[in-house]
């Protein structure tokens, strides 16, 4: 058979045989696949390793301390911890809604020649880089911010009893709300893309039938697409989240990047990944630069959970429809 | 029975018009981010983008050592990242598609995929900056390599399993081995998908900023010296926007824009790819 091959291809016969050739090209695919695996390893393994002086000098009191003093060498992620949590709730708060009625709009009401031209739109402005809407943030949504929208948030949402104090005090402009809201729109054509993806798996079958059952638009959608897609949308969302959890750039521009927890929302903090980029080349001393790494860790921790939790969601879905 | 039937539409109304509403809410909040883009890049657009330096402050200047940095560092970080991405992805779909190796290598390059990059700049900072002693281009380099590969791996595994079998049996059965089915007759049936995936990588790694803030640092001056810290777009735009100077502001926007423009246009050439793919 070889024969036939080397004949064809008219190779001399000193050529490697094509059962080693094989051999070497499985190998070379293999050690290829195998690179993968080492690179989340040797993250993992070489964040400890960097965290490690952090960790073992401030122990489990790191998680919990608000301080973050270079000066005394005294630092705790609670603050960043804070910030990161806060900003991304607010982002998800937002953005899943919104998309979700993109998905919805772009796959029911959506006059159909506009659909493909609206949906390509939207996918391609999931691929701006963080660092557009970073810079866009700062000259022009911040400064919206600090003259329109916290002044009237101050105004009425800060006087209402409980829920008042989260928005109190001068506007800044930029801080944890400016931050989630720039994260919102980040995030929101990933999320319309991804659930228009996941709406149109939904057989026509079933809507057809639950139309003929005589229910209106909104209630096929309610009631038979969502549900029938529930785990992949969760999915989705946990990706989204994800993104918005480490997002460095469009963050570190707008938050404000200070240290503490602010009592309101309209006042600057910081998040994990702002003081990583923000802090990380001017950390003189070797603890400093550890706690960084620290900071690091714990995000990597947070999104791989939640990055696995949303490829196990995705995953049933993937199943069920190769089914 | 009529009033609940005047309710449910009540609601339906309501509820659809909302959708709308939002469609329209995201395009405008994007279309209005597109135009400032343009309006503020173009206002300081000019040849001497590409000729000159970035300047001092207040002082004329462009952006030539940040774009050719950008080029030096996303052109070598495709030339490590695509083989090992594509003989990577060749692996899952073909030799290892059902073995539970593959099943785990398939979840973690799905968690690399969307890792925040700012980690893998970390990575490499312990890697390389550390143990070099000083902070260079190949660390950026290698930082965006990790980024790239495993989008390739996606996507080559992606197309390579739309292959039908049928045309690897075919292979197979006139006694062609194995990696010359993979070569001659799977690589060349998906070579448009593979494309489009490597376009996908390299526009999303032309403005990524976080993972090269400590590992390729900046340059002011043109360098193409790869063990040395190197000039970048997006570090530029980093610290040209956060400057009190609006001469580094107005080149900050102009930067973005070029970005912006490298982004969109890499990603409709790989829309493109696909769609002549799938009308063929």
């Amino acid at each position: 058979m070889s024969l036939a091959i080397d004949a064809a291809k008219g190779r001399p016969r000193s050529a490697p045989s094509p059962a080693r050739g094989d051999a070497v090209f499985r190998g070379l695919t293999l050690g290829a696949a195998i690179i993968v695996l080492a690179v989340l390893a040797g993250v993992f393994v070489s964040l400890v390793v960097g965290a490690w002086p952090a960790l073992q000098t401030f122990g489990l009191d790191f998680f919990v301390t608000r301080s973050w003093n270079p000066v005394t060498e005294k630092f705790g992620a609670l603050a960043p911890l804070y910030g990161t949590l806060v900003s991304s709730v607010i982002a998800m708060i937002i953005a899943v809604p919104v998309g979700l009625g993109i998905a919805i709009f772009l796959t029911e009401t959506c006059p159909r020649p506009l659909r493909r031209p609206v949906g390509i739109a939207i996918e391609l402005l999931a691929g701006i880089p963080s660092i557009i809407y970073g810079i866009w943030g700062l000259f022009v949504f911040a400064p919206f911010m600090q003259s329109v929208v916290q002044p009237a948030l101050i105004g009425s949402l800060g006087e209402v009893p409980l829920i008042g104090p989260l928005f109190a005090g001068p506007p800044y402009g930029i801080g944890l709300l400016t931050a989630g809201l720039i994260l919102a729109m980040m995030i929101l054509p990933f999320i319309a893309s991804i659930a228009r993806e996941v709406f149109l798996t939904v057989p026509d079958m079933l809507r057809e039938a639950a139309y003929g059952m005589g229910m209106t638009r909104w209630e096929v959608n309610r009631s038979i697409v969502i549900p029938h897609v529930r785990s992949a949308l969760v999915g989705g969302t946990m990706l989204a989240l994800g993104r918005a959890l480490g997002e460095t750039m469009a963050v570190t521009f707008v938050i404000g990047n200070a240290h503490r927890i602010p009592g309101s929302i309209l006042q600057p903090g910081t998040t994990i990944s702002a003081a990583i980029a923000n802090e990380f080349t001017e950390a003189t001393t070797g603890i400093y630069t550890a706690s960084l790494v620290a900071l690091g860790l714990v995000l990597f921790v947070i999104t791989f959970l939640v990055l696995a939790g949303a490829q196990l969601m995705l995953g049933r879905m993937r199943r069920r429809a190769g089914e | 029975m009529s009033s609940k039937l005047a309710r449910r539409k009540l609601v339906n109304g309501v509820m659809m018009g909302l959708t709308s509403l939002a469609a329209a809410l995201g395009l405008a909040v994007l279309a209005i981010i597109l135009v400032h883009l343009v309006v503020k890049g173009l206002a300081s657009f000019d040849m001497t983008l590409f000729t000159e330096d970035t300047p001092g402050p207040n002082s004329p200047g462009g952006l030539r050592n940040a774009i050719v940095g950008s080029l030096i560092m996303t052109m070598l970080a495709m030339v490590v990242g695509i083989p090992v991405g594509v003989l990577a992805g060749t692996y899952l779909a073909e030799y290892g598609r059902f073995s539970r190796l593959s099943a785990v290598i398939r979840f973690v390059n799905d968690i690399l995929l969307s890792a925040p990059s700012i980690i893998v700049g970390l990575f490499v900072y312990q890697m390389l900056v550390v143990t070099l002693g000083h902070f260079s281009a190949i660390a950026g380099t290698a930082a965006l390599a990790i980024l790239v590969v495993p989008i390739i791996v996606r996507t080559t595994e992606d197309v390579l399993r739309l292959v039908p079998d049928s045309l690897r049996e075919a292979g197979l059965a006139v006694g062609v081995s194995r990696w010359l089915v993979i070569r001659k007759v799977v690589y060349t049936a998906a070579r448009a998908g593979i494309v489009t995936g490597i376009l996908l990588a390299l526009a999303r790694i032309s403005g990524e900023t976080a993972p090269l803030l400590f590992t390729a640092l900046s340059n002011n001056f043109f360098s193409l010296d790869i063990d040395a810290p190197m000039a970048s777009l997006p570090i530029t735009i980093f610290q040209f926007a956060l400057s009190p100077y609006e001469n580094w502001q107005a080149l900050a926007w102009a930067g973005a824009l070029l970005i912006t423009i490298a982004v969109l246009a890499l990603s409709i050439i790989a829309r493109l790819l696909t769609t002549k793919r799938k009308t063929s």
